[in-house]
């Protein structure tokens, strides 16, 4: 049995009269690439929002790496290992693909603290080494000098994993990478999330089936806030609760 | 936006500035207008009292509506000082630049746990607060303020005269922009410029952004100190009026006159209102309604203050 990095258990939330979540319970193992699909609003980037700290639950608990993180905030969470991705491309617009990057490599702990006054950062070749490093992985060597708010639909989106994977994440959450996305386009994340799948560990939130079976270890189903099916592409398949959910479109 | 870039000629431009200020005194000595010398310094010190409220507002992306109590607060504390018998200025200025570095870092602390209008009227309040707390302080001169008896002196240097504090005054000044336009481009300064534009981005990268925000509103509120200090200085007397909320306004009118987020926009912005005040005032007591055009064609024409004509901040 693989290692647990991420243990949710019995998460909870409540909005008004909607349970966005009820008693989640969701296992990542390292190594794995992990999707978790559902019907649109059955609480997918609620659950993430929660996983990563931007949300509180009101009561359940999230494990990772064997520390229970539940009550940290999101800048914590990041400095234990844990890195997301935006659905709606979520970047520095005005400023070029170098810098954003070399922003998230600045912003790790082992790149030493940012309270400093003085040295310029442009003289810190090391930083921006290091970002192009991150540029390379995800095809944006050459538009590395283009502000960002230039990119094509897709290159932000690549930048946005660029920042993520930057972070030297344990566990990326990729919160709906390809929306948006033309096939092409889709197409070329499908790939590049293969080739990172191999270093990292990914939750991956998605609504693209074909993604979705083709990069999935392992998939949990989400609806109306509860966890209906966790397992193999072939067993969720089969599960009949998940075959009435989706009416059987896509499977 | 991106990140703040000085303009290619911005260094030879103050550099040649700088030259000519340093000429300035004896030269105004020469043509008898020394009276000129003392409203050359006020310029000087609220240029800045602007530039710290720049770093927190143009950089820092934190609209704060109580600079003014910590400009105040460093008043009061020269003051204090002096009463107490310090008069050396490498003491007692740092000194003040510390009050009112810790009453900033007090009112962020808790301030900053909120945004948008809330924080503007959270920061108002604080400033009223002091402002009414320094009026009521009996030992401290209540409505009257607060006379100093004399003075500074300079590593042993009198500031007695109005060329020496004017020469302090940029010095000081000097050395503050500089501090500033090295923070603009080091670490910090890109990390509170990032927070001014997204703030969840930088705290899903990892970065503690209230800790950030904090130490940003603390240095602005210990060189805003070091203005009121040496504003006290210069018209011998820390008064309340300096903590008023009028105050705090006239610094953001400074602000946005001379460019939000530009190195040199609370010194433009400083020079253009003060000057504007001292010629109108000649004409009209109403000379408001002239900065109040001043302020509609700026808005209109040069939304990015007068700065922004000569430089770039970016994007």
């Amino acid at each position: 049995m693989a290692e647990v990095l991420l243990e949710v258990r019995r998460l909870s939330r409540r909005f008004a009269a909607v349970d966005a979540l009820q008693a989640v319970d969701l296992i990542v193992e390292t190594g794995e690439l992990h999707a978790l699909i559902g019907p649109n609003g059955a609480g997918k980037t609620t659950f993430i929002q929660h996983v990563s700290g931007a949300l509180q639950p009101d009561s359940g608990s999230v494990f990772f790496a064997g520390r229970d993180l539940t009550r940290l905030s999101m800048h914590q969470r990041v400095a234990a290992g844990m890195a997301r991705s935006y659905q709606i491309s979520n970047l520095f617009l005005g400023l070029s693909a170098l810098d954003n990057v070399a922003l998230a490599v600045q912003g790790r702990q082992d790149a030493g603290s940012s309270f400093r006054f003085w040295q310029p950062v442009r003289s810190e070749q090391r930083l921006f080494d290091e970002a192009r490093g991150f540029l390379e992985q995800v095809g944006l060597t050459a538009r590395s000098d283009r502000v960002a708010g230039n990119l094509a639909h897709g290159e932000q989106r690549a930048l946005e994993l660029a920042m993520a994977l930057a972070t030297r994440p344990k566990l990326l959450l990729l919160d709906e990478p390809m929306a948006g996305s033309g096939p092409e386009e889709s197409e070329r994340m499908v790939e590049l999330i293969a080739r990172l799948a191999r270093q990292v560990t990914i939750l991956l939130v998605e609504h693209d089936m074909d993604a979705v079976f083709r990069l999935a270890d392992r998939i949990s189903v989400l609806l109306n806030g509860r966890l209906i099916a966790t397992g193999t592409a072939e067993a969720v398949r089969a599960d009949p609760e998940v075959r009435r959910a989706y009416l059987g479109d896509h499977l | 936006m991106a990140f703040y870039q000085p303009a290619r000629y911005q260094k030879p431009v103050a550099g040649a500035l700088l030259l000519a200020l340093l000429a300035l005194p004896p030269a105004l000595a020469a043509l008898g207008h020394e009276f000129y010398i003392g409203f050359a310094t006020r310029l000087l010190i609220f240029a800045l009292a602007a530039s710290s409220l720049n770093l927190v507002l143009g950089f820092g992306g934190m609209f704060s509506l109580g600079h003014a109590a910590f400009f105040g607060a460093g008043a009061y504390a020269a003051a204090i000082c002096m009463r107490a018998g310090i008069s050396e200025a490498l003491l007692a200025l740092p000194l003040a630049m510390l009050v009112a570095g810790a009453l900033a870092l007090l009112v962020g602390a808790i301030s900053l746990r909120t945004r948008g209008v809330y924080f503007i009227m959270i920061t108002l309040a604080f400033a009223q607060m002091a402002y009414y707390l320094f009026i009521s302080a009996r030992a401290w001169g209540g409505d009257d303020g607060l006379p100093l008896p004399g003075r500074m002196t300079l590593a042993g240097l009198s500031l007695g005269s109005d060329s020496a504090l004017f020469y302090a005054a940029l010095g000081c000044l000097a050395l503050a922009v500089v501090f500033l336009g090295r923070l603009a481009g080091a670490r910090f300064g890109r990390t509170i410029q990032a927070i001014r534009e997204n703030e969840t981005r930088m705290e899903a990268l990892g970065y503690p952004v209230f800790r950030y925000r904090l130490v940003c509103f603390a240095l602005g509120g210990a060189l805003a100190g070091l203005a009121g200090a040496l504003l006290a200085n210069l018209t011998g007397l820390a008064s309340p009026n300096l903590l008023q909320w009028t105050q705090s306004g006239t610094l953001l009118v400074m602000v946005i006159i001379g460019g939000v987020g530009y190195l040199y926009g609370g010194v433009v912005g400083a020079v253009v209102l003060l000057s504007l005040e001292e010629v109108l005032s000649g004409f009209t007591q109403h000379w408001p309604i002239g900065l109040g055009l001043l302020l509609l064609a700026i808005v209109l024409f040069a939304p990015r203050g007068v700065a922004a004509l000569f430089g770039k901040a970016g994007g």
